[in-house]
């Protein structure tokens, strides 16, 4: 992985550069000691780290403004963070870049129960931002994994997804509006506390466009009331291609469940010895939950365990109560721990039509052979985004290497199947460099037209999303700029 | 002219030089003054995978057909696009690309999400001929920018959308409307929020002043509707209001008449849409002196029929929310923009985006009231 040569000009400049930071912001918010910058060095793909020039942590809208009208005025790269959990390594600073955390800014500005809606601070993480309305029986649907740590800022910048995003979508789908500052320190809001803003839909285009457009300060939200009551059904098929299908004809008989995840093998092997869920061993396991009334629920669990059961499943396990619930749910809830007491691994994200599976899943089982490197894949089944595990030995040279070469394999073979490189991780410096395999250079100029249209510098996160060629000339522009 | 192919539509583009006015079945009111360029001819469905939910067609694909194909297998568009053309006085085709161009989502946008929330991918060319792809046919995807959203509602000021990708759901077993009858606006808007603050996944919500009557829809298998609907009409017994409850038939025909604001239809006037949050509704109804009006999206939505030439916006003044003038009486009182106009910072981006996209300016730049 490569990232562009930092700008010695900017780093010469870093004394001027932090004075007028700190001149500007409160007492705290300008970090540049070098041992305190490293906690700033990589986010949650640790395989990459560089401490940037300086972090900077403003408590504000006005603040961040300040922060990016300063950095701009200074051709100095902003490299966005909220959590710092990306597995994409979204917020991996440069040594030449400036980072700008909204970790300080989480509060809750409004909560409107009677229209659905609450807006944040972007600081705020995910489960803090459910945990605030859920005594009232309300909830924040988009749930990544990292919901624990993870922020609001950084789901809007990855479009962030989840297991629930089969009935309730993805961040884009429960984003009704942003306060944003533009690189210049300018303030624009998008949409609102209504539904559709008019006028292009610059929302659906920040969204997901990972912290290069602008930085998101506030978000109004969408909450939903709480169902009555979710429980899932456990079934276990000795053939993947036999699972896929099952998915296929549960979708197809109308129920639409809330999640639908799917672990093959080697990953029920890894889950079971570290966690003891209990689950069968076969080739492929599906956890479907289903929401509603307890009436409501046993109906959809009958209709869907009788379309299991026209498949020869090995093992069909309905709940019937939350202890029954937490035990199904306890395996695939660790796989991602479980995987990693074997080994370092690697977790893609690519997505695939969910026809597709079977193919895709003997494709992967081939080339792991071939890379004599173990994988497990977890799945969000019913809406066809993988997640591959590739376990490798970070201590053992060139199986770092070997893993992202198997990775990448992977991801095209993605593409390859109708599907895309990343469904809910975002692209980063991880796939950055894959996006040709996926787009066509018009495809991609267009995007880089939107970049230039919002960041004109190309100051925000440049070196991320695009190969590094194609954003040659359009980076760095901004240096030359305050020379 | 109509183009028959992606590679027609490139050269007509190209060589195009003075304004073009691209259009579907031209039913949604979008098209502007240029040269007619017509996408309708670029049609057909080349994939439906009912079991992974997706459909991907030709932009000029009439919805009809694609509603048909969509039937066969139970399934159907979830955000219930409506059909203009009886509200605007047209007649013509209506196109999947129209669709999406002017991102048309119906009372289950609600629940739902719009017409946007469903697309998946596109394929279009832009002002200078580029033939450009975006997302694709899987129902997660963030790899790079989403043009997809960009090009949703985008009402041909950006490109020419020759294909959408787009997600389907299934047609639920059943469905059930309860009525309430008798309540005032406030009241019905209050009745409106319980019901959708309730965990009973009401699918559409509206009140049609003229009958003191409210809506609320409810869709599934057959006895979560009818064990939904009981607990709806405790939670509601409340308000006071008469509760009856129609069955799947006559609830179809109630939701395709609002979703057309067929009270409206053969009535003069000027037709507004306001967007605001659904408990503001009734004071920014008030305001408005409309001769007639209808909520949707539990009030989110307000149809308002005005006076020829009435300023909407001037006597709304500032909310959480934007008007847009969807159908004027006449033409020589157009010089209201149809869209809400935007603040300096959003507009500067708008502009960015269309010299961009098409620098020459030759596609529809008054379908986002640029020019006033």
């Amino acid at each position: 992985m490569q990232m562009p040569t930092p700008d010695a000009g900017i780093i010469a400049r870093k004394a001027r550069v932090v004075a007028r930071l700190r001149a500007a912001l409160p007492r705290n918010a300008v970090i540049d000691d070098p041992h305190e910058t490293r906690a700033y060095e990589c986010d949650a793909l640790t395989a990459y780290k560089c401490p940037p020039l300086a972090v900077t942590l403003p408590a504000s809208t006005q603040e961040v403004s300040t922060v990016l009208r300063i950095c701009h005025e200074e051709g100095v790269p902003v490299v966005p963070r909220g959590s710092g959990t990306s597995l994409a390594g979204g917020a991996l600073p440069t040594a030449d870049s400036v980072v700008l955390g909204v970790a300080r800014m989480a509060e809750v500005l409004e909560v409107d129960y009677d229209n659905r809606l609450m807006r944040v601070q972007t600081g705020r993480t995910n489960l803090s931002v459910t945990g605030a309305v859920e005594e009232d029986g309300f909830f924040y649907a988009p749930d990544p994994s990292s919901q624990l740590a993870c922020a609001i800022a950084g789901n809007i910048a990855m479009n962030s997804g989840g297991a629930h995003c089969l009935k309730y979508g993805v961040t884009t789908n429960n984003l009704l509006g942003v306060t944003m500052v533009m690189m210049d320190g300018d303030v624009v809001e998008i949409g609102g506390g209504y539904m559709d803003a008019g006028g292009l839909d610059l929302l659906g285009l920040v969204c997901g466009s990972e912290g290069q457009l602008g930085v998101v300060t506030e978000a109004t939200l969408r909450i939903l009331p709480k169902p009555e009551g979710a429980r899932p059904v456990l079934m276990g098929f000795d053939d993947n291609a036999v699972a896929g299908a099952c998915v296929s004809d549960i979708i197809k008989a109308g129920v639409l469940p809330v999640a639908i995840e799917f672990m093959d093998r080697p990953c029920i092997e890894a889950t079971e010895a570290f966690a003891h869920a209990g689950y069968p061993m076969c080739e492929a396991l599906l956890i479907v939950e289903v929401e509603g009334s307890d009436a409501e629920i046993d109906h959809q669990l009958a209709l869907i365990t009788e379309i299991a059961r026209r498949h020869n499943p090995v093992e069909l396990r309905e709940s019937t109560s939350a202890e029954e619930s937490a035990a199904i749910w306890l395996g695939r809830k660790s796989a991602f721990g479980a995987m990693g007491q074997i080994n370092d691994y690697m977790c893609l994200d690519g997505t695939i039509p969910v026809n597709e599976l079977p193919m895709v899943l003997r494709r992967i089982g081939e080339m792991s052979d071939s890379y004599g490197l173990k994988v497990g894949n977890v799945f969000h089944a019913g809406d066809g985004n993988m997640h591959p595990l590739i376990l490798f030995d970070a201590n053992k040279p060139g199986d770092l290497e070997k893993c992202e070469a198997f990775g990448a394999d992977i991801l095209r073979l993605c593409v390859e199947a109708g599907g895309c490189l990343t469904g809910e991780h975002g692209v980063g410096i991880e796939k950055r460099d894959l996006m040709h395999v996926q787009y066509a250079p018009a495809d991609l100029e267009a995007q880089l037209a939107v970049k230039d249209v919002f960041d004109p510098a190309w100051l925000l996160n440049p070196a991320k999303v695009f190969p590094l060629d194609v954003t040659e000339g359009r980076r760095g522009s901004g240096a030359s700029v305050a020379a | 002219m109509t183009v028959t192919s992606e590679a027609e539509l490139v050269e007509a583009i190209r060589s195009a030089q003075a304004p073009l006015s691209l259009r579907g079945g031209n039913t949604r009111g979008m098209a502007g003054p240029g040269a007619d360029l017509s996408l309708a001819g670029l049609r057909g469905i080349s994939l439906y995978e009912p079991g992974a939910l997706t459909l991907v067609a030709q932009a000029g694909t009439p919805v009809s057909e694609i509603e048909t194909t969509l039937a066969a297998e139970g399934q159907r568009l979830a955000f219930e696009p409506m059909d203009h053309r009886a509200l605007m006085g047209c007649s013509g085709t209506p196109t999947i690309g129209g669709v999406f161009a002017a991102n048309v989502s119906g009372p289950r946008r609600l629940a739902v999400g719009a017409a946007r929330d469903f697309l998946l991918g596109v394929r279009f060319v832009d002002g200078q001929g580029n033939v450009i792809k975006n997302g694709g046919r899987v129902m997660k995807n963030v790899t790079g920018y989403d043009l997809v959203k960009l090009m949703a509602g985008s009402r041909g000021s950006l490109g020419a959308v020759t294909e959408v990708s787009l997600k389907v759901l299934p047609t639920p077993e059943t469905s059930a409307t309860l009525v309430l009858s008798g309540l005032d606006d406030a009241a019905a808007i209050a009745a409106m929020a319980l019901a959708m603050r309730s965990p009973f996944e009401v699918t559409g919500a509206a009140h049609d002043p003229a009958q003191g009557r409210s809506f609320l829809r409810l869709e599934g298998f057959e006895t979560s509707v009818s064990y939904r609907t009981g607990r709806l009409k405790d939670l509601l017994a409340a308000t006071g209001a008469e509760l009856e409850v129609l069955d799947a038939e006559p609830s179809a025909t109630l939701w395709r008449d609002l979703r057309d604001v067929a009270t409206f239809h053969g009535a003069a006037g000027d037709v507004w849409r306001v967007h605001c949050r659904p408990t503001e509704a009734p004071a920014l109804a008030a305001k408005a002196g409309a001769e007639a009006h209808l909520y949707d999206w539990a009030g989110g939505l307000i149809w308002l029929r005005m006076a020829p030439g009435t300023d909407l916006r001037a006597r709304l003044g500032r909310y959480d929310g934007h008007a847009t003038l969807l159908r004027a009486e006449s033409a020589a009182q157009t010089l209201l923009p149809r869209q809400e106009p935007e603040a300096p910072g959003v507009a500067r981006l708008t502009a960015g985006l269309r010299a961009k996209f098409d620098p020459r300016g030759i596609f529809n730049a008054e379908a986002l009231a640029l020019t006033p």
